[in-house]
């Protein structure tokens, strides 16, 4: 277990996100909400760079009390990442496939040493 | 540059560079020591709509060159009929917006398309890729069959002038038919069909009637076989068809659409006897993944039993007719990975698949989808990755390891132009 520096907190504003390169070894890192979250930049599908696409809300289908849909709608509160390659769609906060929870990104821990922002490898 | 994400706000994406995005890619290529393995991509596209100002040119009726000439000075309306779709699934695949980003030596024209190509093509580790256009894959749906004909001979002159000719022989074509217009079809075979890079002619198969078996069609058939030239049936989704008009999901209309045109056109192909008319003819089916290939021998089997004097040229099961043909692999079902053993052992694949990409398409599949796959022989891998396709358009090896291992599987033709065509289908691999 190592310590792998990312930069100050303060060069990494909100909806933001880093590569590291370790090595052959690439991890994305996110600040969402003020959080930190980091992950494996290889799509668990076909290898992409997942990390490194459009970082977007998750879309949710809104039903009434009678089940007729509302239509299709932004979520409020889940972020999705998605890797550029397929649009292979990850929960921000979980590195989880939205659509199949099983799938799932390798998630590493981020530590906030002061102003320094460290993923640990 | 930025891309637009939920609520208007801006994400910003690093500007495209294919390389870079696709150095995933790369590592798996060497890692899988790609090199040593003659890679063919039976299924590749460019954007041809970008250079219609080269292209029209090349149509040979005036009136008809004067109307799209016309049509684009005004910045309105199309040439050709566009499909309605959400490839890009709103910027998550970041390459369709950003495609204009992408910096490339010359800016425009066959130059860049060849230079795109070769940056995925080097990444992936693919040696040969067949070309086919984007935009024209809608072709069929144009209710004029005079300029269905004028664009397809238009495009045909200007990607076997301008485009094959910057590709050092790695990039080739099944050039398309106007299938609307059956002599025209006959005459793009006369015409175009000993050119250099052209290993076969491809229907576009998203159209809403097209009948593969009318007696219109004998002479092209004939023609593609005594030439030894493929034919192929690229298919797509047709979201304004009235079949799918009830999808209201684009994912809906795409996954059936693609399934769906090759269901109809390889059923009016097996019942009508074309295998037995033409059984030196190659025929493959790109683009529809491999789902419906099983789906269909199975349902034709059980209803040939139970009804073959309406099909009374067969003499042996509809199934064993679509054996005898060629599928590309992608887009590669890949969910349930015994479903997928079975489809492979019902088609035969070790020698009637070959690799596709579909790059850049928003569902491209890397050779490790086919590498990578637990179930098959090296035979089987060699053969579908590259080996049939270099047998069927004899393609040869760019080093001696992909000379070697073409020989070892039995792929390996000793020709000396690529592609050329030969007067008979490849026999199966041994």
């Amino acid at each position: 277990m190592g310590e792998q520096y990312v930069c100050k907190s303060f060069e990494f504003k909100d909806g933001e996100r880093r590569i590291i390169r370790i090595g052959d070894d690439e991890i994305g890192v996110f600040r969402h909400e003020g959080e930190f979250f980091a992950y494996s930049n290889y799509c668990v599908h076909q290898g992409g760079p997942a990390c490194e696409g459009l970082i977007i809300a998750r879309v949710e289908e809104r039903l009434r009390p009678d089940k007729t849909s509302m239509g299709l709608f932004f979520s409020e509160k889940d972020m999705s990442f998605a890797c550029p390659w397929h649009g292979y769609e990850y929960d921000m906060r979980t590195g989880q496939h939205i659509a199949d929870r099983r799938v799932r990104l390798r998630k590493y821990q981020v530590l906030q040493k002061g102003e320094d922002i460290y993923v640990v490898v | 540059m930025d891309l637009i994400s939920d609520r208007g706000r801006r994400v910003p994406i690093e500007d495209l560079n294919t390389t870079r995005l696709l150095d995933h890619a790369a590592k798996q290529a060497r890692d899988r020591r790609y090199e040593d393995v003659l890679i063919v991509d039976c299924d590749a596209h460019h954007y041809e709509n970008e250079n219609l100002s080269e292209i029209i040119p090349f149509m040979e009726n005036e009136v008809f060159k004067q109307l799209s000439l016309s049509s684009r000075t005004k910045g309105r309306g199309h040439i050709s009929p566009v499909g309605y779709g959400w490839q890009d699934m709103g910027g998550r695949v970041t390459r369709y917006p950003m495609r204009s980003s992408e910096k490339t030596p010359v800016e425009k024209g066959p130059k860049r398309d060849v230079e795109l190509g070769f940056r995925w093509m080097d990444a992936m580790g693919v040696d040969y890729s067949c070309l086919f256009p984007t935009g024209m894959l809608n072709i069929g749906l144009h209710p004029q069959k005079e300029m269905e004909f004028e664009l397809s001979w238009a495009y045909a002159r200007w990607v076997t002038e301008k485009v094959l000719p910057e590709s050092q022989g790695r990039m080739y074509t099944m050039l398309g038919l106007p299938f609307s217009d059956p002599e025209g079809c006959l005459r793009m075979v006369e015409t175009f069909g000993d050119r250099k890079g052209v290993g076969g002619f491809m229907v576009t198969s998203v159209r809403e009637k097209m009948a593969v078996y009318d007696n219109a069609y004998m002479k092209l058939y004939r023609a593609l076989e005594e030439r030894g030239l493929a034919l192929a049936f690229h298919s797509g989704p047709n979201w304004n068809s009235s079949t799918f008009q009830s999808c209201n999901r684009f994912i809906s209309a795409h996954a059936l659409g693609f399934s769906w045109f090759s269901i109809l056109h390889c059923t009016n192909w097996v019942v009508n006897g074309m295998g037995e008319r033409f059984p030196k003819l190659p025929v493959i089916w790109i683009e529809s993944g491999l789902a419906w290939i099983p789906f269909l021998m199975q349902k034709l089997d059980h209803e040939f039993m139970l009804r073959p004097s309406e099909c009374p040229l067969l003499k042996k099961k509809p199934s064993d007719y679509m054996r005898d043909m060629f599928y590309s692999t992608q887009p590669m079902e890949i969910q349930d990975m015994q479903a997928l053993e079975t489809t492979f052992r019902m088609m035969n694949a070790e020698t009637q698949l070959m690799y596709a990409s579909d790059y850049p398409h928003w569902d491209f599949d890397l050779p490790s989808t086919i590498w990578d796959l637990p179930f098959l022989s090296d035979r089987a891998k060699h053969n579908i990755i590259g080996g049939t396709a270099a047998r069927l358009f004899k393609l040869e090896p760019r080093n001696e390891a992909q000379r070697q291992n073409l020989i070892k599987y039995g792929n390996y033709r000793g020709s000396t132009a690529a592609p050329a065509r030969e007067s008979t289908p490849p026999e199966p691999a041994l």
